[in-house]
């Protein structure tokens, strides 16, 4: 047998000099059709799109939820919810809402885009990508297994000790939460490599990390911090599931106790908040230049201000716990240190406000929401640092002013922007545009119920009403707002439906889009919409920030060329590049089709129900199946390059 | 200007260590296991700190099995670096023997890690100290179990002759583990074993 070459010299031409290409790259991404071919998919626009409406329906869910919530507390004194439902609702509220809709929204959105705009033809790791979907739906199910027996998780969506320890918490909503967050970090430890080799190594030719779109930046940023919080969010919980079950002794006895808990929580927990909005900002930072028909002001001091917000938000942690008498010392530490956030959040808005201000803005639906996206940061953002003051946190803390500045920065800075996201690359999935009209009813309908929902909490806030009760007396004053807040938050989802009735409805029949409806300056647009399933014939050359806008900028001599490029059709190939410059390196090989991904995370998921019912045996056969399906994956292979085919000695 | 940025030369299909993305994948799982590590002794230190009875309950742990131990694991970094060493050079028989020397090596110390825990005076019931104890050196023996796993494929995949000089990366890339799973246990043993005996201890 013949042994496959160690290197080569890659073609450098344009598609039409090679005969039959686009039908062989054609056969070579996209072999089986239907539903083979979306559950062994490897390819990142199919789970990027699995992504994004996996995360839409637990929106919904967790909406839902919320709405219910609201109906509750319409009015004083009602008794549509017991307690204990409201407990469980509002956990799940939360829990649905933070981890399964805000990350795994913004992966669907980074993993669609990425290789578009990085002119790449897929992610470094396509298995993994499967790997971590399947996982993320499947720990999802897992979270929501016992909410229609009633016996969801109940302590809030941070489950401080002792309340979620087994004396005062005896059911299986706890140890279901707990093994599911584990299960769940898996698939976001995953994705984040993922991000990390991709950035790493399949930048197009010549996209030095100063040429990346922010977005870029924003998720690998998030996928860093992801590395180092995410364990601290496993363990945490895995302990708890130690201490609930094998009677162990981590957060109850001397030494550990309740504080340990909110020490390693939170360590995960604040980082967490830029992870889930650092990417939105960066959907922002790429879409409002397309519309205001201009380059983003101050890219480096955007880039770098993403990067230092994130490594302030490791060192705040301790500001989710002024009121748990820590020293002063710390707490004053820890305040201004959460203080110092706003300079690089403040870069940011300051450079989105000057690139409107400064270019020719196109009012589209996708420009309401990365505006408004600025207006609620700002909003969030202030009462972020009204609540870093701990002499007034310990006035507002488990109040709703806390609960009114949550949703400001994770509404504001995550919802808009990612609606706004999918206006804007929409006609590139699909190859139609999102109706502009049903849009900006949807936007005004959901940003005004927003802000009837959520600035009233403000003052409830300040009026005292403890964040988590499921019910109040009349006479408080907080009866009137109270109908307020229940009035805006229909509204909202109001305007969430006309957005949902508005994606239905163009999937059939909205406007053809054609390869660059909004006139963008990144790779994504030089593709068509959809892509096809190589995403480029040739993979392009970047010579600038913008290599679609480099004729109507003319900022120098250099051009970007997106006709001609490597050819690479010797197998599913795409370019790899250094890290920094952004040079031709490499020839990295992509693995195909396959359903080992799906199911290793059915033995991975199979092993945690077994833990969920102390049946050790079953946990000790999905083990077994786990490294089987392991060893398969890992078996190396000729065609990535991994092995000679064939040696003989 | 593609000319420029180095149109016409050969590439490597794949590549071998920080060219290829298998590399930055298991440098990627480093940084986040490492995290993992960092934040077990954290809980460790915090209770040691905050406990108001003697930490550990029962004085310092003894030394003898865990140092030997200790030797026996870090020569395992060196026996997997000759394997290496070797396969680079082509002498994979060799390379396989050094490689059968780790993994004998490793399950020494899975054997001896389990009748140290059998000589502990208490379990990880017994209280705080215990279960941190019992938690942390199991997490980082079953570590060590997915590395021998690990290095129990790389075996077979020698023996297949999948890997020579010019094609190891996914040798290369599970090498890396076993060292990472090595110093881990570094860190571990300074601050379980090591510590209590240099007198940091707390209360007692």
């Amino acid at each position: 047998m013949q042994t496959p070459r160690l290197e080569r010299v890659p073609r450098f031409a344009s598609p039409q000099d090679v005969a039959g290409l686009e039908a062989r790259l054609e056969r070579l991404f996209e072999p089986t059709h239907g539903l083979r071919a979306w559950l062994g998919t490897v390819d990142h626009k199919k789970l990027g799109v699995l992504y994004i409406v996996t995360a839409f329906v637990f929106l919904l869910a967790g909406g839902i939820e919320a709405l219910v919530l609201r109906v509750q507390l319409a009015f004083p004194s009602q008794r549509l919810l017991s307690p204990e439902a409201y407990n469980q609702l509002f956990t799940m509220h939360g829990m649905t809402m933070i981890f399964l809709y805000s990350l795994p929204v913004l992966s669907g959105i980074a993993i669609y885009v990425w290789p578009l705009m990085l002119g790449a033809r897929d992610l470094a790791f396509p298995r993994l990508n499967a790997l971590t979907y399947w996982t993320y739906l499947f720990s999802g199910l897992f979270l929501y297994s016992t909410l229609p027996i009633g016996l969801s998780p109940n302590a809030g969506w941070f489950n401080y000790v002792p309340l979620s320890a087994q004396p005062y918490n005896p059911g299986p909503g706890i140890d279901v939460f707990a093994l599911g967050m584990v299960l769940l970090g898996f698939s976001t430890t995953g994705s984040s490599i993922n991000f990390i080799a991709t950035l790493a190594r399949l930048r197009a030719p010549g996209m030095s990390i100063n040429r990346m779109p922010i977005l870029v930046w924003g998720t690998v940023t998030a996928s860093v911090g992801n590395l180092f919080m995410l364990p601290a969010v496993s363990l945490c919980f895995f302990l708890l599931h130690l201490d609930r079950n094998y009677g162990m002794h981590v957060y109850s006895g001397y030494g550990g106790g309740p504080l340990l808990w909110q020490h390693i929580f939170w360590f995960f927990g604040h980082p967490w908040v830029y992870a889930l909005v650092l990417p939105a900002m960066g959907i922002a930072s790429d879409g409002l230049p397309t519309f205001c028909r201009r380059p983003l002001v101050g890219y480096t001091f955007v880039a770098l201000s993403t990067v230092a917000t994130m490594m302030i938000g490791y060192g705040v942690w301790t500001h989710h716990m002024f009121a748990t008498g820590l020293s002063p010392m710390a707490n004053s530490l820890i305040g201004a240190a959460s203080i110092t956030i706003a300079i690089p959040s403040a870069i940011g808005v300051f450079a989105w406000i000057a690139t409107i201000w400064t270019g020719r803005p196109v009012i589209t639906t996708a420009f309401l929401h990365f505006a408004a996206m600025i207006f609620l940061f700002v909003a969030g953002g202030v009462t972020g640092v009204m609540t870093a003051a701990v002499a007034l946190d310990w006035q507002l803390h488990d109040t709703y002013f806390v609960v009114a500045h949550l949703h400001y920065v994770l509404l504001g800075i995550n919802l808009f922007p990612v609606l706004g996201g999918i206006y804007y690359w929409f006609p590139k999935m699909s190859g139609r545009m999102l109706d502009e009209t049903l849009g900006k009813i949807g936007f005004w309908l959901s940003f005004i119920g927003f802000n009837i929902a959520f600035f009233p909490m403000h003052l409830l806030g300040l009026l005292g009403m403890p964040r988590r009760i499921y019910t109040y007396e009349t006479g408080l004053g907080w009866d009137r707002i109270n109908l307020v807040i229940t009035v805006g938050a229909f509204l909202l989802a109001l305007g969430i439906a006309v957005f949902l009735f508005n994606v239905a409805r163009s999937l059939r029949h909205g406007r053809v889009a054609g390869n660059d409806p909004w006139g963008g300056g990144s790779l994504e647009w030089s593709t068509t919409s959809p892509p096809p399933a190589y995403n480029f014939a040739v993979i392009p050359f970047v010579a600038s920030r913008h290599p679609l806008w480099e004729n109507a900028l003319d900022e120098g001599p250099q051009r970007s060329v997106v006709r001609r490029g490597f050819v690479l059709d010797a197998g599913k190939e795409t370019a790899g590049t250094t890290l920094l410059d952004g040079m031709p390196y490499t020839i990295v090989r992509i693995a195909d089709e396959t359903y080992v991904p799906l199911a290793l995370a059915v033995a991975i998921t199979l092993f945690f129900v077994a833990l969920l019912f102390k049946a050790l045996w079953i946990a000790a056969a999905c083990i077994i199946a786990m490294i089987a399906l392991t060893g398969a994956w890992m078996w190396p292979r000729a065609e990535l390059g991994q092995r000679r085919a064939v040696r003989h000695e | 200007m593609s000319e420029g940025i180095g149109v016409g030369h050969a590439l490597p299909i794949g590549g071998e260590g920080r060219q290829s993305v298998g590399w930055w994948g298991v440098m990627c799982l480093i940084a986040t296991e490492g995290a993992l590590f960092a934040y077990l002794l954290f809980a460790y230190f915090y209770a040691a700190v905050n406990a108001d009875t003697p930490w550990p309950p029962s004085g310092p742990p003894d030394l003898k099995i865990a140092s030997l131990n200790t030797v026996i694991l870090i020569s395992t970094s060196g026996t997997l670096w000759l394997s290496e060493h070797d396969l680079e050079r082509n002498r994979i028989r060799r390379s396989r023997l050094w490689l059968l020397a780790t993994i004998v090596l490793g399950v020494i110390f899975v054997s001896l890690q389990l009748v140290e825990w059998s000589n502990k005076d208490f379990t990880p019931t017994s209280h705080t100290y215990g279960s941190l104890f019992f938690i942390i050196t199991g997490t980082h023996l079953a570590h060590v179990c997915v590395g021998i796993v690990a290095l129990a494929f790389m075996l077979v995949w020698t023996l297949l002759h999948y890997f020579d000089a010019e094609r190891h990366n996914v040798f290369t890339v599970g090498a890396l583990y076993w060292h990472f799973v090595d110093v881990v246990w570094l860190f571990i043993f300074s601050s379980l074993y090591l510590l209590p005996n240099l007198g940091l201890t707390h209360g007692g």
